[in-house]
């Protein structure tokens, strides 16, 4: 029965192409910009490090003095020096990390090559177990080699590629600004999208080539980037000065292994306020948050707006490419009113058909979806043309590749509904009367 | 022209009105968002610098290691760029208008007062107001002598001395507005920190900040005399004439190579660049918008002939007969002209009211300022035009049915 409805479709939409085409057309163009937009929406709030996010949580505490205090107000985004320090050496999670954003001079032995510079996260050593950064070759600088500010470096597999040609490079000699460190490690190529863990130097597509124990970087007062927020006579620093006590500038991540876990972390940042504050540097009540890496990226609004925006339009889009289609298939439809009502007067029920009507438009849908699915690639191609830091990360995946068809085959299944139903009440006797 | 008897066909097609209203509704009230999205993006892209934009020229040069006595460094290396055939005048700064990276304070006219009054941006260089070409209102630019080396203030500034502080500031003429309404605000004090106040000696016709993201907020700006060493983040202003910018460029970069090989050109680039980068988003999004409208249109339009053309077919008898009853060509033409005319004018109406709604809801998520009564009409005409454009067609093959289509039996 299936095939033989499948024939009559194709029949009845050969027979009238301009409007097949038209119906075809449109629902393609619907589900083309939607996906383009839903893809990019996808992509740009995945999760970071699927598998692993859940157990990551990010501390806030609330150092800042008591003016402009309001009831319920956020603490800041990021950790002073001290309190990074003390929550580190507290040692209370499974993993936990200190670190900060900066980009330092290279200068390359070959003299082929000028000296570049390229984009350094100053990190304590747990940072690599804590993230899952995969190592290509050897292996992070230890906690004790950190503290000792050991001038040690772990390298992007690109900046291994390009001053090692490929080769493992542990051992081996780096020279940047000024001073020599010694290769311990080669990540394989890692890019976690957001750049979760620091989103002041750029969400998306963003990674850093050099790796450097944090306290070597606080010895050598290398360059900084990223958000640096003062209070009171705080001042940012400059140069080789440091961010003052009351300037927040780096971040702080812990492994939480378990709810009750977090919620014990949780515990310990509050008495950590009190007792900052029984110290008399806290000026505060405690006012402490843990976020997730999921829940810290919606509280950051990682995803730009034109991209919800961009997202809204493509639905609305689609919804009136959906109208569209449902008034054209009922104009359809109903000008078969006199061959429909022929297969009712010789048996055919209703059902059968409704049945036949909804194959008819789920042909279209299907051809629609296949159209959709080639305009989607077409979209993201454009929106990877973009200027936008996210663009390079359009791209169509599995999941996405199943929802377009899903999406295309119901939406037009759901726009042949009304004029099917529609159809199916015609008067068998009537329409074999007029004729 | 008769509208009853077309409301009367019309009510024996409820549906497929229906569905062509709706369909005009949503594209109406669509593309009234969309047109006054555009607009919004054009303007913001259109927001005024204050700076001689076209004869401006950014450098930044980053040393490999920190150079021993970075001020001394800067002052040679402004120094060398005065030298360079074609260069009018040069500047240092820790930040360039619409530059996106940019260095803050929270402003306080009281040191007392718990919140700030607003977050104003603060450039840190010498030489700022006749380099960018931005016009001196009242009062006086800033002298060598008010200027304090950055270092020096920032330890003035842990241990509270406050003579090692810079004293006075330039504000732009929208700050002082702000801060002080119809008011002279030469000689008033702006705090910092509850250490750092200081006097307005000078107001300055515009200048935008780099972090230029609000438009109401783009020319809170001052300019304080804070002494900067050389660094990566440092920049270089060159102002030159407009045609001379890309040889400049090239000499200033060669100049600076020159006086140390070893150096690294991190940024170099025009002001049109510089403009151009900060505002590609806004390009994208309203390329993107025309595209959206674009598409709309076509698929309405596309809608509003597939429907006419299966209604000619089904009236052809009716058609006919009415031609044989005497109605001319140009009765059939204008009934189904009005009868577009009818849908679309119900389609505009309840597309006018979900306009207004869709900007509600964009009002409460994405901080955008209502619908201005302007775009009605806008959108009313296009629908209007696109209807009539696309009913002609059918509408015309409807006309051109003969008579003796009525006497044929079917």
């Amino acid at each position: 029965m299936f095939t033989y409805y499948l024939d009559l479709a194709l029949r009845s939409l050969r027979r009238n192409k301009a409007l097949t085409a038209l119906m075809v057309l449109a629902i393609a163009l619907g589900i083309g910009a939607s996906m383009t937009t839903l893809t990019v929406l996808h992509v740009l709030s995945g999760d970071p490090l699927p598998g692993k996010s859940a157990q990551l949580y990010y501390p806030q505490v609330d150092p800042q003095d008591i003016k402009g205090m309001l009831p319920n107000k956020e603490p800041p985004d990021q950790v002073t020096l001290i309190d990074g320090l003390n929550l580190l050496h507290a040692g209370r999670a499974d993993h936990q990390a200190l670190m900060s954003g900066g980009s330092v001079p290279v200068q390359p032995e070959q003299s082929s090559l000028d000296p570049f510079y390229v984009e350094a996260r100053y990190t304590t050593a747990d940072f690599f177990a804590m993230f899952d950064a995969p190592f290509l070759y050897g292996h992070n600088w230890t906690d004790a080699e950190g503290e000792a500010k050991a001038r040690e470096v772990v390298i992007a597999k690109s900046l291994n590629d390009k001053l090692f040609a490929g080769a493992n490079s542990v051992g081996r000699t780096l020279r940047m600004a000024g001073t020599s460190f010694r290769v311990v490690g080669v990540l394989d190529s890692w890019q976690p999208n957001p750049h979760f863990y620091d989103l002041n130097t750029g969400s998306y597509a963003y990674g850093e080539q050099v790796f450097l124990p944090l306290q070597t970087m606080l010895e050598l007062r290398l360059d900084r980037n990223g958000s640096t927020d003062c209070w009171g006579n705080g001042g940012g620093g400059v140069g080789s000065i440091l961010p003052s006590d009351s300037c927040v500038w780096l971040q702080f991540w812990t492994q939480l292994d378990s709810p009750a876990k977090a919620a014990a972390y949780k515990e310990f940042l509050v008495h950590y306020s009190q007792d900052q504050k029984a110290l008399g540097r806290f000026q505060r009540a405690p006012n402490v948050r843990l976020r997730s890496v999921m829940q810290w990226l919606d509280y950051q609004m990682v995803v730009p707006d034109d991209v919800r925006l961009q997202n809204g339009l493509a639905f609305g889009f689609l919804l009136v490419c959906l109208v569209n289609t449902v008034g054209l298939m009922l104009a359809k439809f109903m000008r078969r009113a006199a061959e429909l009502g022929v297969r009712r007067a010789l048996g055919a029920s209703r059902r059968a058909l409704f049945a036949q009507l909804l194959i008819e438009s789920g042909v279209v849908g299907l051809v629609g979806g296949i159209g959709g699915l080639l305009l989607a690639m077409f979209g993201l191609w454009l929106v990877r043309q973009r200027p936008s830091d996210y663009a390079v990360l359009a791209h169509l995946d599995l999941s996405m590749l199943f929802t377009t068809f899903v999406l295309a085959v119901c939406a037009t299944l759901l726009a042949g509904l009304l004029p099917a139903w529609r159809a199916c009440q015609i008067a068998p006797a009537l329409q074999l009367k007029s004729n | 022209m008769d509208i009853l008897p077309i409301l009367s066909t019309l009510r024996r097609h409820k549906l497929t009105s229906w569905l062509l209203i709706l369909e005009i509704a949503l594209t109406c009230a669509i593309v009234c968002n969309a047109v006054f999205l555009i607009g919004q993006r054009l303007q913001r892209m259109d927001m005024p610098s204050g700076v001689a934009e076209h004869e401006l020229l950014q450098i930044q040069v980053a040393d490999v290691t920190t150079p021993s006595n970075p001020y001394a460094r800067l002052a040679e290396d402004v120094a060398v760029l005065r030298q360079v055939p074609g260069v009018i005048s040069v500047a240092s700064s820790n930040q360039v208008p619409f530059g996106s990276s940019s260095s803050n304070g929270n402003i306080r006219l009281d040191p007392a007062q718990p919140e700030r009054t607003l977050f104003a941006t603060t450039y840190f260089g010498e030489n700022l107001v006749p380099t960018l070409g931005t016009r001196l209102v009242s009062g006086r630019d800033l002298q060598s002598d008010d200027f304090v080396d950055v270092e020096t203030a920032m330890k003035g500034l842990g241990n509270g001395d406050s003579k090692s502080l810079p004293h006075v500031t330039l504000i732009t003429q929208t700050l002082a507005e702000r801060l002080w309404p119809g008011q002279n605000p030469l000689g008033r004090i702006i705090y910092l920190t509850p250490v750092v106040g200081l006097r307005v000696v000078g107001v300055v016709d515009s200048l935008v900040r780099p972090n230029a993201y609000d438009t109401a907020k783009a020319q809170y700006t001052m300019v304080v005399p804070l002494r900067m060493g050389a660094s990566k983040d440092q920049s270089y202003l060159i102002r030159t004439r407009p045609e001379d910018r890309a040889n400049v460029l090239a000499a200033a970069l060669a100049a600076l190579k020159k006086a140390d090989p070893q150096r690294v050109v991190t940024t170099q680039r025009s002001f049109d660049e510089v403009r151009r980068k900060f505002f590609q988003d806004d390009r994208a999004m309203a390329g993107m918008l025309v595209g959206v409208i674009a598409a709309l249109l076509t698929v309405t339009a596309l809608g509003i002939v597939g429907l006419a053309s299966f209604w000619v077919a089904q009236r052809r008898r009716t058609i006919g007969v009415r031609r044989a009853l005497g109605a001319t060509r140009g009765n059939i033409l204008h009934y189904f002209q009005t009868e577009n005319f009818v849908l679309a004018t119900f389609g505009i109406a309840l597309g006018m009211v979900l306009a207004y709604g869709i900007n509600l809801f964009l009002m409460s998520h994405y901080e955008l300022p209502r619908l201005p009564g302007v775009y009605f009409p806008v959108g009313a005409v296009l629908l209007w035009l696109i209807g009539q454009v696309a009913v002609l067609g059918p509408a015309l093959r409807a006309a051109a049915v003969p008579p003796v289509v009525a006497t044929r039996s079917v």
